[in-house]
């Protein structure tokens, strides 16, 4: 398996440096990874698109993509994917007067949301980052 | 008796978790899943198998079935399940000293040491329900065969609650008989009927066997699966038959790979093995998972990744198995990372009677005896003698799979969608 090996460049430095050595050497990190920073747990995040306009309260707007994570514990206040009677739909985690948390809209024109006593109703995951282009590519 | 502890972990259903993960309406309704090409079901939901739906039942003969009783037919989606995989595989490595992946949703893990080996399987089952939404059972034994055996108590038995744990002689003794030799791992429908002509109806039989009655009636494996039974240590992972589903062949690295060039002759290699699996089997893979990741336990940055290659038809090809892992390989590769171990899993395995033939006849009859040859040529001299060098033939090809479900957790244009 070493037939093929490639040279070694070292991480840090220039090894043939004609003048001074760079005076950055010594401060050299790794290159920044935004997705480092939006996926903490790779094995529980997922990417959802969200079609609509009743979470823009949230700040997410209609086609901007949502890093969902299945490992958190929803609590009040946050924005989750939610399953209501099968569908799927962003919605916000709102604390009710009695304590009891329920799921709503966050639109200013729209709300609060009622659901049908026959209603089911499941959390998917948590929304820990929606993500806006603010230039979007042409389609 | 040895004081190792097993646990294997299997989803259930698992390609039709899969799709249930991310269409919920799928939820509590017969679901199956077919083989590729849409050829026969490969994966059945309980509510699907309560219709009578067999494993690897054809398609055209059970869609007026599913028709009239609502059951939702999905083609497999290889790309999703791969990743879905990947996921489960990467919570194990956290829960275990050693995962070894059997197949796309199998695997091995190690547990010896641990104190409460049941409670430690409960809480990463629940885990991965909550991280990946695929339910699975788990099943914890002294050897791989007991474990697969406990696995499979766990499956049969709801009120396990997934788990079945058999590291203690009670426990062993309690349930054992419970479990049909058909049920028993390695034991094959031939074999089952001659242990059965000789009152060897159980798991719990087979473990009171005489090891060369065993090996009498069904050559050095049966010894071996006897012993295992009775908590000896003797199946390596290398010698285990193929699963109902595949081959994988998996190795950690000596020294972390990071050049590309390296992946490549590492993942050549074990296409190169899995085809020499597959040939000795007498069957044919249609579709070849490549994953790589980097250790956990070492510093820098981590990474795993797995992607599908669909093969252009079912084979046991050894330079289409090389190409295949080689184009995967390059897809998937990024450097800046140190990798510690890869694999190559194939699923789905087929006889050649069963494979459907594509359109496009591009089995070369040469092949067959160069692929004869190459084999002679190796176990002569030795392992790898003779072996591709990476060809990368592109090829145009369609599959057909009406009923495919979208990539949901590889591709940004086939996200899920929630609305708002």
């Amino acid at each position: 398996m070493s037939a093929l090996k490639e040279i070694l460049v070292p991480l840090m430095g220039r090894p043939l440096c004609a003048g001074f050595p760079s005076p950055a050497d010594d401060y050299v990190e790794e290159a920044l990874d935004p997705a480092r920073l939006i996926v903490t747990n790779p094995a529980s995040t997922f990417m959802w698109r969200v079609v609509g306009r009743s979470m823009i309260g949230a700040g997410i707007n209609d086609g901007d993509y949502a890093v969902v994570d299945r490992s958190l514990t929803p609590r009040a206040d946050d924005v989750v994917v939610a399953i209501i009677d099968g569908l799927p739909s962003a919605k916000r985690v709102v604390r009710l007067r009695g304590g009891r948390l329920a799921l709503d809209f966050d639109h200013p024109d729209m709300g609060p949301l009622v659901l049908d006593e026959a209603s089911e109703a499941m959390i998917w995951g948590v929304v820990t980052w929606s993500l806006t282009p603010h230039r979007p590519a042409p389609r | 008796m040895n004081d190792r502890v097993f646990a294997l972990s299997d989803g259930n259903s698992f390609y039709c978790s899969c799709e249930r993960v991310f269409d919920p309406r799928l939820e509590g309704r017969p679901v199956i899943v077919l083989s590729n090409n849409d050829g026969c079901a490969v994966a059945r939901t309980p509510e699907a198998k309560a219709l009578g739906i067999e494993m690897g039942a054809p398609w055209f003969k059970i869609r007026k079935l599913c028709e009239a009783n609502g059951v939702v037919a999905r083609s497999s989606n290889y790309v999703l399940y791969g990743d879905m995989s990947r996921r489960m595989n990467e919570i194990y490595r956290a829960h275990a000293q050693d995962v070894e992946v059997y197949s796309i949703d199998e695997s091995f893990l190690d547990f010896t040491g641990m104190l409460e080996p049941a409670a430690h399987a409960r809480a990463m089952r629940r885990t991965v329900r909550q991280w990946t939404g695929i339910p699975t059972c788990v099943g914890l034994g002294p050897t791989r065969v007991l474990a697969k055996a406990a696995n499979q108590l766990a499956k049969k038995r709801p009120e396990l609650d997934g788990i079945c744990d058999l590291t203690s002689g009670a426990a062993r003794d309690a349930l054992l008989p419970q479990l049909t030799i058909e049920d028993v791992w390695g034991v094959g429908r031939a074999s089952a009927g001659k242990l059965r002509a000789i009152g060897v109806n159980t798991a719990a039989d087979l473990r009171g066997l005489d090891a060369r009655v065993a090996r009498q009636l069904l050559t050095v494996t049966g010894e071996r699966l006897v012993r295992e039974m009775n908590g000896v240590l003797c199946l390596d992972l290398e010698i285990t038959p193929p699963g109902r589903k595949g081959i994988a062949v998996t190795r950690s690295f000596g020294a972390p790979i990071t050049q590309l060039a390296d992946m490549l002759e590492a993942t050549a290699f074990y296409a190169t093995r899995a085809g020499e699996k597959l040939r000795r089997y007498g069957m044919l893979a249609p579709q070849m998972q490549v994953f790589f990741h980097t250790s956990r336990f070492a510093d820098g940055p981590s990474r795993s990744v797995s992607g599908v290659a669909t093969l252009l038809e079912p084979t046991s090809d050894t330079l289409e198995l090389v190409r295949a892992a080689s184009a995967a390989t390059r897809r998937l590769w990024q450097p800046g990372y140190r990798y510690a171990k890869a694999g190559i899993i194939l699923e789905d395995l087929v006889t050649p009677a069963q494979a459907p033939r594509s359109l496009l006849a591009l089995a070369d009859p040469r092949r067959d005896a160069l692929m004869t040859a190459m084999d002679a040529v190796n176990s002569r001299f030795g392992r790898g003698a003779l072996s591709s060098a990476q060809s990368g033939v592109a090829r145009a090809w369609t599959v057909r799979a009406d009923m495919r479900s979208p990539a949901y957790t590889t591709r940004l244009s086939e996200t899920p969608i929630a609305t708002a």
